[in-house]
């Protein structure tokens, strides 16, 4: 469980103050998926990072099942990430060099998980987005698609409790988008904590909830089923009580 | 936490990318490895030939000297004129030590020596038929000088291969007669040729007995006395003995005592010196090299930015990071060193192939320090690319690429 209370994040800009986040507060219960809205600047990357224990609030409390994040030292915040949180990113961020099995495997060296172990359980984990037939290749011989699907393997393969998605569909063509997509619902179906951040609403429809930010605070929160049109989302008057939710 | 083998499984992988660039840097540290090796073999290999020609000459020897090279701090001419070295000193000298095999007193001069209408400028040393067997010699023709007693000096001679040659080119020296200076010597013996030895061309030489040579030059004294000691004496002990017949003898202490021991020692000791501070000019290269990997190292490590910031969202903590690029640079120098060792052995070898007196060696304490030095190269100058790469910041490094 996510229990986020008045988190700011300032950045100085010369003697001008940035506010990317001002005041925001939820909680994200476990296994619940969230997805976060909002135009360019508007902070939601920021709050992802800050969730992901990438990035620290300037102010504000944030506790991780239980534990407070805030006064962890840089160390204990890599144990975080390596124990607690998956990462997909719109970039797919796999490392070139490596084969796709071997990017799978990459967070169970650090950890220190033994050789024999981490190839069985990466095979597993590549199995499971369906590129088995494709462990030895590299990157650079992948689709699109294919190169999420290794990535979010890679995110998965410590079991972590939370998966955190910044748009994973944004580089991907619709077909290979949902693949994607059905994998990732896949997963947050069998208990994962999901929170994605996307511009798209077809994604932000398939969340429970749909957080809407913009200039670093929360606009409104929203039923993702009763997600139709971005106009609806961002309007400032929202157009029925029946969106709010709190 | 990463293990050992991971570490370097990853760095070594990530050198691979970038093959032509890895092979530059470490080809850098190989040349100054190559030099280190090269250069301090080189020394090494001269201190061996020196302590060798020492050792032709076989036996232990005691070079007196007169005049004491010790400066009490006296004035210039206050401690009085030394006395020289005379034929009875060392006919002393003989009747008195213990342990001396010989003493051979030696005068020399040089003159033209002429034989018919061919002339030539020749050293000329006066001395015993001793000498020859203290200094290892051998005769190519005749004999060596006559076992005489010391202080009767008949006119023979015997030549050096090349003053031979010079002079009587085919003909046979034996029993001709030639001149030295205002004097006429004949020609006893032609010694086998035995080139330059410690600078002194022994076959561009002639030798006659000791005193016919003081008489050729008009001279009372000798330039040196030479002691050749038993093969179980103790050369400090016969200097000391040497020392106190000669106070005795002089009322003063006004020799000086040269044992070989002392001489091997004392050029031994310039040569490692020597040998030292040309490797360490060498090592110069060595740091170059280094900022070579440092340079290296920052492109690969504002190349790989996005991946760094990847590997710290997946959990790697700020150490796993400088860990991999600290090994990625040692590998990088040790490769390097390796290689460099290769080549300066073979350097080393192709000369002693060319120059066959030279000795290549490659003693351990070389090997190691080369090694050592060129493992520690890449770690200390890929402090600080590590060092940048652990310090940064994920989210700003993530959004790279």
């Amino acid at each position: 469980m996510i229990r986020l209370s008045k988190i700011w994040k300032t950045y100085e800009m010369g003697t001008q103050k940035l506010h990317a986040l001002q005041d925001v507060s939820t909680t994200i219960e476990q296994g619940e998926h969230l997805a976060i809205m909002g135009p360019s600047g508007s902070g939601k990357s920021t709050l992802l990072n800050i969730v992901g224990c990438l990035d620290q609030p300037t102010s504000g409390e944030y506790f991780l099942d239980g534990e407070d994040v805030a006064q962890l030292s840089d160390d204990d915040l890599a144990e975080v990430r390596l124990r607690k949180i998956g990462f997909v990113f719109q970039s797919f961020h796999l490392i070139p060099r490596l084969s796709a099995l071997a990017n799978v495997a990459l967070p169970m060296v650090f950890a220190g998980v033994p050789a024999a172990e981490r190839e069985e359980r990466a095979r597993e984990a590549i199995d499971s987005v369906g590129l088995a037939d494709w462990s030895d290749h590299k990157p650079a011989e992948l689709s699109g698609g294919q190169k999420q699907r290794v990535a979010v393997a890679r995110a998965v393969v410590m079991r972590p409790g939370l998966l955190l998605a910044d748009e994973p569909t944004g580089n991907l063509d619709s077909a290979s988008g949902r693949q994607v997509l059905d994998i990732l619902c896949g997963l947050n179906q069998q208990g994962i904590t999901l929170i994605t951040v996307t511009h798209d609403p077809n994604v932000a429809r398939l969340a429970e909830r749909v957080m809407v930010l913009t200039d670093g605070a929360i606009l409104r929160e929203v039923e993702g089923r009763k997600v139709s049109t971005l106009d609806d989302l961002f309007s400032p008057v929202a157009s029925g009580a029946r969106d709010e939710l709190a | 936490m990463m293990s050992g083998r991971d570490i370097v499984g990853f760095a070594a992988n990530a050198l691979l990318e970038h093959r032509r660039r890895t092979l530059l840097s470490l080809l850098g540290v190989a040349m100054g490895a190559t030099a280190v090796v090269f250069l301090t073999g080189l020394g090494e290999g001269a201190r061996l030939f020196v302590r060798g020609e020492f050792e032709t000459l076989g036996s232990n020897l005691v070079v007196v000297l007169p005049g004491k090279n010790e400066t009490a701090g006296a004035l210039p001419g206050v401690g009085g004129v030394p006395n020289d070295l005379t034929i009875e000193d060392a006919r002393a000298l003989s009747r008195e030590l213990r342990g001396a095999r010989a003493v051979i007193p030696i005068s020399t001069g040089t003159d033209l020596v002429s034989f018919r209408e061919r002339r030539r400028q020749v050293a000329i040393v006066g001395t015993t038929r001793k000498f020859f067997d203290a200094m290892n010699l051998r005769v190519a023709r005749g004999s060596f000088l006559p076992t005489a007693e010391l202080g009767r000096g008949s006119s023979v001679a015997v030549l050096g291969n090349k003053a031979a040659r010079e002079l009587f080119q085919d003909r046979d020296p034996i029993g001709e007669v030639v001149r030295v200076g205002d004097a006429r010597m004949r020609v006893i013996g032609v010694l086998a040729s035995r080139g330059t030895q410690m600078g002194q061309n022994i076959d561009d030489m002639l030798f006659a007995p000791a005193t016919t040579v003081m008489q050729l030059f008009n001279r009372s004294s000798l330039r040196r006395i030479m002691v050749q000691l038993n093969a179980y004496a103790d050369a400090d002990a016969m200097v000391e003995q040497i020392i106190a017949i000669m106070t005795e003898r002089h009322d003063e202490e006004d020799v000086t005592c040269i044992t070989q021991a002392a001489v091997m020692e004392s050029l031994g000791g310039i040569l490692r010196a020597l040998t030292l501070a040309v490797g360490g000019i060498a090592a110069i290269s060595l740091a170059v090299a280094g900022i070579g990997i440092m340079n290296v190292m920052l492109v690969s490590v504002s190349e790989r930015t996005s991946e760094i910031g990847l590997l710290k969202a997946v959990g790697a903590r700020g150490r796993d990071i400088l860990a991999v690029f600290l090994i990625e640079s040692a590998l990088l120098s040790a490769m390097g060193g390796v290689l460099g060792l290769a080549l300066g052995r073979s350097l080393l070898l192709l000369v002693s192939y060319l120059y066959p007196k030279v000795p290549a060696t490659t003693p351990l304490w070389i090997v190691l320090s080369v090694l050592a030095m060129a493992i520690s190269t890449g770690p200390l100058f890929g402090v600080i690319p590590a060092w940048r790469a652990m310090q940064l910041e994920p989210v700003a490094s993530l959004r790279k690429g």
